[in-house]
């Protein structure tokens, strides 16, 4: 019988390199939206940390590492990328499966922020927007999230059917920048 | 135009949706009168409004905003789910 | 003519350009305009309506004149003003408004013909007939007016939009910006400092005044210097701020690349040409400056007749002397300087003419106090002047008259939130009225505040106002020395006199046009702009509107301030529609949502079709088949008789659990999901607020506290706000979550009556009538991959929706379609898929329009009366629910095959076919491969009663006229049996 072959968001579409900027595709391993139920924040939040070593995310910021993280996703939502989520957690929260939904992009080098300045209407700048700071926001006309992973370096997340203009948005920005010299 | 939203901090005008006044909806049972009024009725005032907005591009939160609509400046921004427009249950 | 050693650009690079073909030589750092005057060129263009031979009047964005058209094809840019426009080897620039050229332009045959041209004449000329305005008489003004023209190709250049931020915008770096900058920097505070010329440092690079003992320049640099160097100062050159918005937003325009060689010659380059930004700022100091205005006098518009700060700008900075024998003409002290600063560089000046009789007496070179310059003579270029004094009228020869009739504060952007700048009579001009703009300051020249030392002074204090809000500290600022001259004025607007006197040089409107105006009873400052164009050029009069202001309150007797002003709008300057859309061409236009199946669709031909953002496969031609409905026909066919797979993954699809999952199901729908069983699917209604139908779907309940709501494809985003509205704002105690899982999963429709035998060899379960009944839902494992698979029927078939998580859509896709047509079936797509649905009488959003209830749809039963449900209340409204509410039917065509088209309205045979007749339009049509006829749905009015009637179809779109019977929306398979089976 034959098998089903699995295919990322952004298959055939990268790696990209402009000059110092690169772009390259994420693979996140799981990713489950964690959505706390009605006064269960705290207990979720001691189930995660107990079953996974982090903390459930406060609004804007990204908790746990490379690998093994929770990111802030919203109203009352945090999206648990890297492992399955532990069986417990779904007795304090709804669990929903997200794996498949988003292309996670990395944009990382010199001229990053200017390239996101060019299509995100948010402050992300160094002494703005630090480490593990993260924000739902819109790229171009894309809903999306963004979090920055390192000094030059962001997660970009959009819906996984809108990888190729997401690609086409961030390509087209970084030429631009890197043209500025 | 740049608002508040309680939640992800300010952000640009791009980001949110715009529904109309808020307005206390009426209880289940109310005449038709009341409904009218909530459904199709609205003050437009030279001045402060509650208005809803919706942060579709940011955290999906329903907003409260007070705005005065001849100056456009913000007067309060609140998380719409704590604002009692619900109506009495 | 350069002058030797004069001016900032010692030692520039020499650059070849060209004007009109001839090739010239200028220096790096020039402008357009500059470099001109140096070669002695005068005449640049041809006015808008007379075709007056014109020059450079100014040294900024603010001419009116200078205007040329740069590159050809695709990349040309008509309106350049030369005196912005950065010179770069090899630029050619052309005069525009001429023919054939500039210095012979047949169309200056319209000067003579003037007295008919006068403020309103195509009011009142152009009248008769009606039908000839837009057939001879406008075309006929356009081709004589105008300024430069497009060249109607696609725009061939990139721009760009960004975003920036910062505590504090600085507009302008002049004395007043650097040092609110400086004041900023120093602090802490994170600062944005625009300026729209290419160098900072404004009127210091025009003036020779000093600052602290050095000359204003060499000041600016050493201030630039330390600004530079700090991490939390952004310089920006080139970059105009264009306007104030709401909550301190601004826009702004860089021009990017204007001063580089065209794009031609940088193949590849993907450096934009320009860059719209918007730059959000807690504070803004506004320190923008003034603009010198000229006086109205007859033939004031020769070329060689410029703006007395702009000679000074050109001496000073460009090292140019714009004539060799000059006259200053003015009503203030500062114009005086112009005559200092050339006699100083050795040029002659033959007289300087003030209107006052108390003027200085300026050095050794003749001043005529108490005179006014009346004419000007000179063909291309001005010859002479003639000068009124109590000693009679004199011509004095002179090829260059420095004017100026005081300084415009530049209060533009104090204006853009509704503010009016206030009048004062000492500096007689408007300066901005007290906090115009929340969270700007203003500063220097555009506060009404001429000398250099008030500009740091005020530039230093709005800082510190700014700081001081920021909660930052700042040091007490340490104010240089500098000239701190007071600005001497007395009121001269126009010169009297016969003959043209020119305001607005760029619309020609004169002062006769403006009384002309009042004598109309145009009288009000608003409809005398628009009955004689005044400051609606694309300079928006910033050099004229205070003195045609003037103009009018003389004519109506009033006082200025009581005259009142027009509003100054965004943009400050000229913003090209380039710039403002941005990115949004081509595939930037909007985002493209790709299917997993989309790759293995185009490589089986398929034509796709856009679906708001969706690309679906309309359909999936077979070698032979030359139209889109031979191939329909046969999709639609195969589902009937074997199997057919299409991709669903568009439709929304919510994830809905918590322990009040049922109760807000309840409340969305009007029927009841709250009684559901676990693993069973229900076709649900959901209205709006004011009882009408919003959206339909199916909800499938996968656990006790579990729902998986599937929205249209159309609706997917509204609906998700709608229940995030109801869990938010109407209902927030309940305890329920969901989020969407649309992206999360590929689905495909199975459909036919062999879809079973195809799942059956595909899914690890057994698929029978027990495990998957109609409208059952449960797990399935698909080729080892956990997916869901629900028994459900868009098609009346026998059919299955398959689901897999979207990382093996594509896989799945085919492997669907490999065994499909192994049973003789295969892929169908968007336009089978709507014919099969219309066959079953399924509704869409091409049904659900807005303006049907669920009475209109035959769902009135599915309106729970055991509960509440959002749009309840509304739904009950007799209007709502009416017998004669235009209702769903079928319609089939009466006699032989005949088309029945979407959008054709419904009369009663015999009733004229007038729009008081109307008894309906059909919403959905096309041909029934299985029935062999054209078939439709229709909302017709009492339409369920009219079962069996004719009715007339009448298209007058397609010109379709044709009789049709009345049936049953339901076409085929009425009882269900197919899908049940």
């Amino acid at each position: 019988m034959a098998d089903l072959i699995a295919k990322s968001p952004c298959e055939g579409l990268l790696p990209v390199t402009i000059g110092g900027i690169s772009l390259t595709e994420e693979q996140p391993g799981s990713m489950w939206a964690l959505a706390p139920f009605k006064g269960q924040e705290k207990a979720l939040g001691k189930a995660l940390e107990a079953a996974h070593g982090m903390a459930f995310p406060a609004v804007n910021r990204a908790t746990g590492k490379a690998g093994s993280r929770a990111v802030w996703f919203g109203r009352e939502m945090a999206l648990l990328m890297g492992p399955e989520p532990d069986a417990n957690l779904a007795e304090h929260a709804a669990l929903t499966d997200q794996s498949d939904a988003w292309a996670v992009v990395r944009l990382e080098g010199a001229g990053a922020e200017d390239v996101l300045a060019r299509l995100v209407p948010v402050d992300l700048r160094p002494h703005v927007f630090k480490r593990g700071h993260t924000v739902r926001t819109e790229l171009k006309h894309m809903m999306a999230s963004v979090t920055r992973t390192g000094p030059q370096a962001f997660q970009i997340m959009v819906f996984r059917s809108m990888a190729k203009t997401l690609v086409h948005d961030l390509k087209t920005a970084m030429e631009a920048v890197t043209a500025r010299g | 135009m740049r608002i508040t939203c309680p939640l992800c901090g300010e952000r640009d005008r791009r980001e949110f949706y715009y529904k109309g006044a808020a307005l206390v909806r009426p209880a289940e049972g109310e005449d038709l009168d009341a409904w009218h009024q909530y459904v199709n009725l609205r003050e437009n005032p030279a001045g402060p409004l509650d208005e809803l907005w919706y942060h579709e591009m940011g955290c999906n939160s329903w907003l409260k905003v007070t705005r005065n609509t001849a100056t456009h400046e913000i007067l309060a921004v609140q998380l719409a789910s704590e604002a009692g427009l619900g109506g009495q249950k | 003519m350069r002058l030797p050693g004069k001016g900032l650009n010692q030692g520039a690079k020499p650059i070849t350009f060209a004007f009109n073909g001839r090739h010239m030589m200028g220096l790096e750092g020039d402008t357009l305009a500059s470099a001109l005057l140096a070669n002695d060129v005068h005449l640049v263009g041809r006015s808008f309506k007379y075709h007056r031979p014109r020059g450079v009047l100014t040294a900024g964005s603010e001419e009116p004149n200078a205007l040329v058209t740069i590159g050809t094809g695709g990349q040309q840019d008509p309106n350049v003003r030369a005196t912005q426009q950065e010179l770069f080897e090899g630029l050619e620039a052309r005069s525009q408004n001429c023919w054939p050229s500039v210095e012979r332009d047949l169309m200056a045959l319209n000067d003579l013909a003037a007295p008919f041209f006068g403020a309103g004449f195509y009011y009142k000329t152009f009248m008769w007939p009606a039908a000839f305005w837009e057939k001879v008489y406008e075309p006929l003004i356009r081709n004589a007016a105008g300024l430069g023209a497009l060249s109607g190709q696609a725009d061939q250049d990139r721009y760009e939009k960004a975003f920036a931020f910062c505590d504090v915008l600085v507009i302008g770096s002049g004395p007043a910006g650097l040092m609110a900058a400086l004041t900023a920097g120093r602090a802490g505070a994170d600062v944005i400092l625009a300026e729209e010329d290419s160098r900072m440092g404004g009127r210091l690079l025009a003036e020779r005044e000093e600052i602290g003992g050095k000359p204003g320049h060499a000041w600016a640099a050493e201030v630039l210097a330390e600004l530079e160097a700090m991490d939390n100062v952004r310089l920006m050159t080139r970059t105009a701020v264009t306007g104030a918005y709401d909550q301190g937003t601004y826009g702004a325009l860089e021009r990017v690349s204007h001063h580089l060689p065209r794009r031609h010659s940088l193949k590849g380059s993907h450096l934009p040409r320009e860059c719209f930004w918007r730059i959000a700022a807690k504070h803004a100091v506004l320190a923008a400056g003034a603009i010198e205005r000229p006086v109205a006098f007859r033939n004031n518009d020769r070329p060689g007749i410029m703006m007395a700060g702009a000679v000074r700008a050109y001496l000073n900075r460009w090292g140019v002397a714009p004539g060799e024998r000059v006259t200053v003409f003015a009503n203030n002290d500062q114009a005086h300087r112009t005559a200092r600063d050339l006699h100083d560089a050795g040029v002659h000046i033959a007289a300087v003419i003030d209107s006052r009789h108390e003027a200085p007496d300026g050095g050794p070179y003749q001043v005529i106090k108490g005179a006014q310059v009346c004419d000007s003579a000179g063909r291309q270029r001005l010859e002479s002047i003639t000068v009124r004094s109590v000693r009679g009228e004199e011509k004095i020869q002179t090829d260059c008259l420095a004017m100026s009739g005081g300084w415009n504060p530049s209060v533009h952007l104090t204006c853009h939130l509704n503010s009016r700048p206030v009048w004062t009579r000492e500096a007689l001009a408007f300066v901005p009225a007290e906090g115009a703009v929340p969270g700007m300051v203003t500063a220097g020249a555009c506060n009404g505040t001429f000398s250099t030392a008030g500009a740091l002074r005020e530039g230093a204090v709005a800082a510190g106002k700014v700081l001081e809000a920021l909660g930052l500290k700042s040091s007490a600022a340490e104010l240089p020395d500098a000239e701190d001259d007071p600005y001497r004025i007395s009121a001269l607007w126009a010169v009297p006199g016969k003959g043209r006197a020119w305001l607005d040089f760029q619309n020609d409107v004169t002062v006769k046009d403006v009384k002309q105006a009042a004598t109309e009873n145009f009288r009000s400052v608003e409809h005398m702009k628009r009955y004689t164009t005044q400051g609606m050029a694309t300079d928006q009069g910033k050099n004229s509107n205070v003195a045609a202001l003037a103009v009018l309150a003389d004519a109506t007797g009033r006082t200025i301030p009581e005259t009142g002003t027009t509003t100054f709008r965004p943009p400050f300057v000229p913003v090209s529609l380039g710039a403002m859309g941005a990115g949004a061409t081509d595939e930037g236009f909007k985002p493209q949502r790709f299917l997993t199946s989309h790759g293995e669709s185009d490589t089986r031909g398929a034509h796709q079709l856009e679906v708001g953002l969706w690309y679906r496969a309309a359909y999936f031609p077979k070698p032979g088949e030359t139209s889109w409905r031979q191939s329909c026909d046969r999709e639609v066919t195969t589902v009937r008789n074997a199997v057919g797979i299409c991709d669903v993954s568009t439709l929304g699809k919510i994830d809905i659990q918590g322990p009040d999952a049922g109760k807000f199901l309840d409340f969305l729908y009007t029927n009841t999901f709250s009684t559901l069983k676990v693993g069973r699917v229900r076709y649900g209604l959901m209205l709006r607020e004011d009882g009408f139908v919003m959206d339909d779907g199916t909800t499938a309940r996968v656990g006790e506290n579990h729902f998986v709501m599937t929205t249209t494809t159309a609706a997917a985003g509204q609906v998700m706000a709608h229940m995030e509205f109801v869990s938010q704002v109407l209902y927030p105690e309940w305890d329920v979550r969901f989020t969407s899982v649309t992206e999360q999963w590929a689905q495909f429709a199975v459909a036919g009556p062999k879809s079973r035998e195809l799942l059956n060899g595909l899914i690890d379960e057994e698929v029978n009538g027990e495990t998957w009944p109609f409208m059952g839902c449960g797990g399935a494992t698909v080729l080892g991959v956990k997916g869901r698979l629900f028994r459900i029927s868009f098609s009346g078939e026998h059919a299955y929706e398959v689901a897999v998580p979207a990382r093996y859509g594509e896989s799945l896709y085919r492997e669907l379609l490999k065994r499909a047509e192994a049973m003789g079936g295969g892929a169908y797509g968007m336009e089978a898929l709507n014919v099969l649905r219309i066959e079953k009488g399924l509704i869409t959003h091409a049904e659900i329009n807005g303006t049907v209830t669920a009475f209109d749809l035959g769902l009135q039963g599915m309106m729970s009366k055991k509960k509440d449900f959002l749009g309840k209340a509304m739904s009950t409204r007799e209007g709502l629910m009416a017998e004669d509410r235009m209702r769903l039917v079928g319609l089939k065509p009466v006699g032989a095959a005949k088309e029945i088209t979407a959008g054709a309205h419904l009369f009663t045979p015999g009733d004229p076919v007038e729009r008081i007749y109307d008894q309906g339009y059909v919403t959905s049509a096309g041909y029934s491969p299985t029935l062999g006829h054209s078939i439709g749905l229709a909302f017709l009015k009492e339409g369920p009663e009219r079962i069996g009637e004719t009715v007339r179809l009448v298209d007058h779109m397609r010109g379709v006229d044709t009789l049709c019977e009345v049936v049953s929306p339901v076409f085929f398979d009425p009882e269900g049996d197919r899908a049940r089976g």
